[in-house]
């Protein structure tokens, strides 16, 4: 055989392998969600959503769960958006690069790693312990802000990144201040890539039980009606309801796990096709 | 509108060191106003170093130092009480690749004006009307002011640049190879803007086209490099027409003629 029809067969049979590969991992994606859908798409009712839950849960629905997670979420974006982005801002435009601010990267790069249950354990200890904010929504929503900071700030720089440093220079050179170049032209040109990667974070943390394990959730709680209350929340439901529940009632466990799947994917997928759509729109 | 007499650079033993390798050194000489000064030279000679020196922005990069005095009518530019935001209203830039804001003909014209506090829409109209008609693009861009200004064509582009570096009314335009991303006719274009241009502002173009340089320029600057551990100095300095018929140094000559570079 040739030493070019050898190099054609290696070619093909790495393509195969590759090909497999990724065949694998959209397979298991595609049976999960199948799988979910096929067994908690019919829980999911309008009671299922609307109602609280009845008969120890074995009964009714899941809405203050639903919004106990809606809360947290929103509670963990108003701390860890307006930090993390200027924060962002800041290690990206206006940082000197020497050994200290590569020694904050690293911070990042390995607060991004940390174990979820660290989180929840250093949570528990600062917000609701030290900071005598008790078990609530407020801790809950602090503790997963902590988890999400790095992906915001890490998300803000390279989006930042991405916008070519002639713009900048032509702000500077009309007389703008740094700042100002930040704010008018460097900010709205990255706003899509720094919105949609913060809401995959945020969807991130609206899946995650350990930090609000012992910081935020009650197996049982009515719909909170301040930061201070405890709530219940989604993934911690699913577990409760799998683990720990006297009666089993799968058709709340499958129903809740596909809500939330379903919802946040559905953020996902809106949050991805803007961005696309707003990148269309600017070539650079 | 034009600034009678200003817009004058008298540079005097200028240096530029990036960190401690020292990149240009030892240049002095006089950019007249109201007239087009060529810097030229092979690539590498610190052409574009030392036009940055000019609205300093080489003090954006970090760890550039410059060493002389530049005088900019009269004044020392980089006296401690000299802020660079107002030095570059008064001095312009012009880059190498078109680089317009992603946001439309008429904001990327105002963006100078608003920068520096005009607010009044029908002074800002004006503005952009005015700055639009000297960088010789008003006849086509009044049609789509409004447009995104990514939908321009490249020349188109790079003449909506000029127009909002007009659009401060800087006393100097410093222009870094603004033609060498353009087709030949965009290039066209750029030059007879230039040669319009000269009555009313200083300009300084830094090119190594040394025939452009020939047809547009007024005062020629031949920057040199001789080997990669001696810092690039300034050659020869004159009249444009003196420069390429009878240079008196041979480096410059050997240049020009096409020996090297």
């Amino acid at each position: 055989m040739s030493r070019v029809k050898r190099a054609r067969m290696m070619e093909s049979l790495a393509k195969g392998i590759m090909g497999i590969a990724t065949l694998i991992v959209v397979g298991i994606a595609l049976f999960l969600l199948g799988y979910l859908a096929y067994r908690g798409a019919p829980s999911v009712t309008w009671e299922f959503l609307s109602q609280a839950p009845r008969k120890a849960m074995t009964e009714g629905g899941i809405h203050p769960v639903i919004m106990g997670t809606v809360y947290l979420v929103l509670g963990t974006a108003a701390f860890a958006l307006p930090i993390g982005i200027m924060a962002g801002i800041y290690l990206s435009e206006f940082a000197p690069r020497n050994l200290w601010t590569r020694l904050i990267r690293l911070a990042i790069t390995n607060m991004a790693g940390v174990p979820s249950i660290v989180y929840g354990l250093f949570g528990f200890a600062l917000f609701v312990m030290s900071m005598r904010l008790g078990v609530s929504l407020i801790a809950g929503a602090l503790t997963l802000a902590c988890l999400t900071l790095p992906v915001v700030i890490t998300v803000t720089e390279e989006a930042l990144r991405r916008i070519p440093r002639e713009l900048r220079q032509a702000s500077m050179a009309l007389g703008a201040t740094r700042i100002r170049t930040v704010r008018k032209v460097v900010l709205p040109a990255a706003a899509p890539g720094i919105v949609t990667g913060s809401i995959l974070g945020l969807s991130r943390a609206a899946g995650e039980t350990a930090p609000v394990l012992f910081t935020a959730v009650a197996f049982f709680a009515p719909m909170p009606s301040s930061p201070l209350d405890q709530t219940m929340a989604l993934p911690y439901h699913l577990y409760i309801m799998a683990t720990q529940a006297v009666r089993p009632a799968p058709h709340v466990v499958w129903g809740t796990a596909f809500v939330l799947v379903a919802g946040v994917s559905i953020i996902n997928i809106i949050a991805a096709t803007w961005r696309s759509a707003q990148r269309k729109k600017i070539k650079w | 509108m034009v600034n009678a007499n200003t817009g004058s650079f008298e540079l005097e033993d200028v240096s530029v060191a990036y960190g401690n390798e020292i990149a240009v050194a030892g240049v002095s000489m006089t950019v007249p106003p109201q007239a087009v000064t060529a810097l030229i030279g092979p690539s590498g000679c610190g052409k574009s170093t030392l036009l940055r020196c000019l609205n300093r922005m080489n003090d954006e990069i970090g760890g550039v130092t410059v060493g002389g005095t530049i005088r900019l009518d009269g004044d020392d530019i980089y006296a401690k009480r000299v802020d660079s935001v107002e030095l570059r209203i008064r001095v312009g830039q012009v880059f190498q690749k078109p680089n317009p804001f992603p946001m439309s003909v008429y904001d990327n014209i105002a963006y100078g004006p608003r920068t520096h506090g005009v607010r009044n829409r029908a002074e800002l109209d004006a503005i952009v009307e005015h700055s639009l008609t000297r960088a010789a693009l008003w006849g086509e861009a009044k049609s789509f002011l409004k447009k995104h200004a990514f939908e321009l064509s490249g020349g188109q582009q790079q003449r909506l640049c000029i127009a909002r570096a007009l659009a401060t009314e800087p006393e100097v335009l410093l222009m870094d190879e603004p033609a060498s991303a353009l087709d030949p006719i965009s290039t066209q274009q750029i030059e007879d803007t230039i040669a319009e241009l000269k009555d009313s502002v200083t300009i300084v173009i830094v090119t190594h086209n040394m025939q452009q340089a020939a047809r547009i320029s007024d005062r020629t600057a031949f920057m040199l490099r001789e080997t990669m551990e001696a810092p690039a100095a300034l050659i020869e300095v004159g009249d444009t027409r003196t420069m390429f018929t009878n240079p008196s140094d041979p480096r410059t000559e050997a240049y020009i003629t096409g020996r090297f570079g």
